[in-house]
């Protein structure tokens, strides 16, 4: 056993662990600032229907849920050893970037669940709230297609 | 009431006779984890929150009795102390009662965390909380309830004891996400439509909502935490390439 390599996490379950990890980030950040700091969003706002009762609550189940399962993934890819970072920031960033492109999109503008701040016109909220995650989707992918050329560190 | 007091003083009793029966020391974390459970649970059932009609007094009791009295319960492994406690003949009966159909489906994540969210959702979603406050029998029964659909669910999840058929870590993760989905979407439920003669609605909403998530957020970290330091994935990650 002397010879044995610690084996490098498999390439799947680091990409779990990114993608679990940033989409719940970008959840928490937006449980965070938005619902508790500036008070933007609202437990619930009456208006928004019974759709958004039911998405509000699993997406924040899931989003918090997402983020400790990635950690706890994240913590046994380190102990194999070898930790290709370029992969896992990759997913990271791709996970945070579709969760704030689903929220901005989805949830804000097809479902119109809620919006990002009341009594004002939303269309520069919305641009400021869709142009981040689309970047950051785009940054996540671009890592993600690096990753792939370059093969996983070797001690 | 008083039934529900003296049930929890006969369990906190059977748990500390059983660890003096108990072959190996048994650790003293988790006797004082089981007596701290069933303190929650008496607070829970004698303090203020047993009044029905103040929604968010009630919901405080509700966190103590139905999440976090269980997840403390649990981390005591109280089957585990029962097998060992007992007489071999004994355990090796009751290990072929915990084996047996019924049983493993009690145990089983996908079985217990959906009983466990559909008794809430029966409980406050129907006239059966308001028809509590003058029913003090039906209520017992109804706090019990609470207290071991809760435990089953969160055994189900956390799986300190042995169970036969486990579910994979993933498997018992999602439903723990599940039962958290529907804990929260319950929460806004009656934080929209607050049910008929009760007062403190919204206050009692928005702590059922961050309590419930407190409590699923410890449970979670002590899922993967168990997961992580077990020895199948121990071994997995120690493996040779």
């Amino acid at each position: 056993m002397a010879d044995a390599l610690p084996r490098p996490a498999p390439r799947r379950r680091l990409l779990v662990s990114g993608l679990l990890l940033g989409a719940g980030t970008a959840g928490a950040v937006d449980e965070i600032v938005f619902h508790q700091l500036l008070h933007w969003h609202h437990f619930y706002d009456r208006a928004s229907g019974d759709a958004g009762l039911v998405s509000d609550g699993l997406l924040h189940a899931a989003t918090f849920s997402a983020a400790v399962a990635g950690l706890a993934l994240l913590a046994d890819a380190r102990r194999r050893g070898p930790f290709p970072a370029v992969l896992w920031w990759g997913a990271v960033l791709t996970g945070a970037g579709a969760f704030q492109l689903w929220d901005g999109l989805g949830n804000h503008k097809l479902l119109r669940l809620h919006q990002v701040r009341y009594g004002v016109d939303p269309t520069g909220y919305d641009v400021a709230w869709v142009l981040p995650g689309a970047a950051l989707l785009l940054a996540g992918v671009a890592l993600l297609v690096r990753s792939r050329s370059r093969p996983v560190p070797r001690p | 009431m008083t039934a529900l007091l003296a049930l929890l003083l006969a369990a906190a009793a059977g748990y500390v006779a059983a660890t003096w029966r108990c072959r190996a020391p048994w650790p003293l974390t988790r006797t004082a984890a089981w007596l701290a459970g069933l303190a929650a649970a008496a607070v829970a059932v004698a303090g203020p929150g047993a009044a029905h009609a103040d929604l968010h007094a009630h919901m405080a009791a509700h966190l103590l009795l139905g999440m976090a009295a269980p997840v403390l319960l649990v981390l005591a492994a109280p089957v585990t102390l029962v097998l060992r406690a007992l007489p071999p003949p004994a355990a090796r009966r009751l290990s072929r009662v915990l084996r047996s159909a019924p049983a493993r489906w009690a145990t089983d994540p996908l079985v217990a965390v959906p009983v466990n969210a559909a008794g809430l959702w029966l409980l406050y979603g129907t006239g059966l909380h308001t028809a509590l406050a003058h029913r003090p029998a039906l209520a017992a029964l109804v706090w019990l309830h609470l207290l071991v659909s809760g435990y089953l669910a969160t055994a189900a999840v956390l799986a300190v004891d042995p169970a036969p058929h486990r579910r994979s870590v993933g498997v018992r993760a999602l439903a723990l996400a599940g039962g958290a989905a529907a804990h929260d979407v319950l929460a806004k439920v009656l934080y929209a439509y607050p049910p008929a003669g009760t007062v403190g609605a919204e206050e009692g909403a928005r702590l059922m909502y961050d309590g419930g998530t407190v409590v699923t957020l410890a449970t979670a970290a002590l899922l993967w935490r168990r997961w992580y330091v077990s020895r199948a994935a121990v071994r997995a990650a120690a493996q040779p390439a």
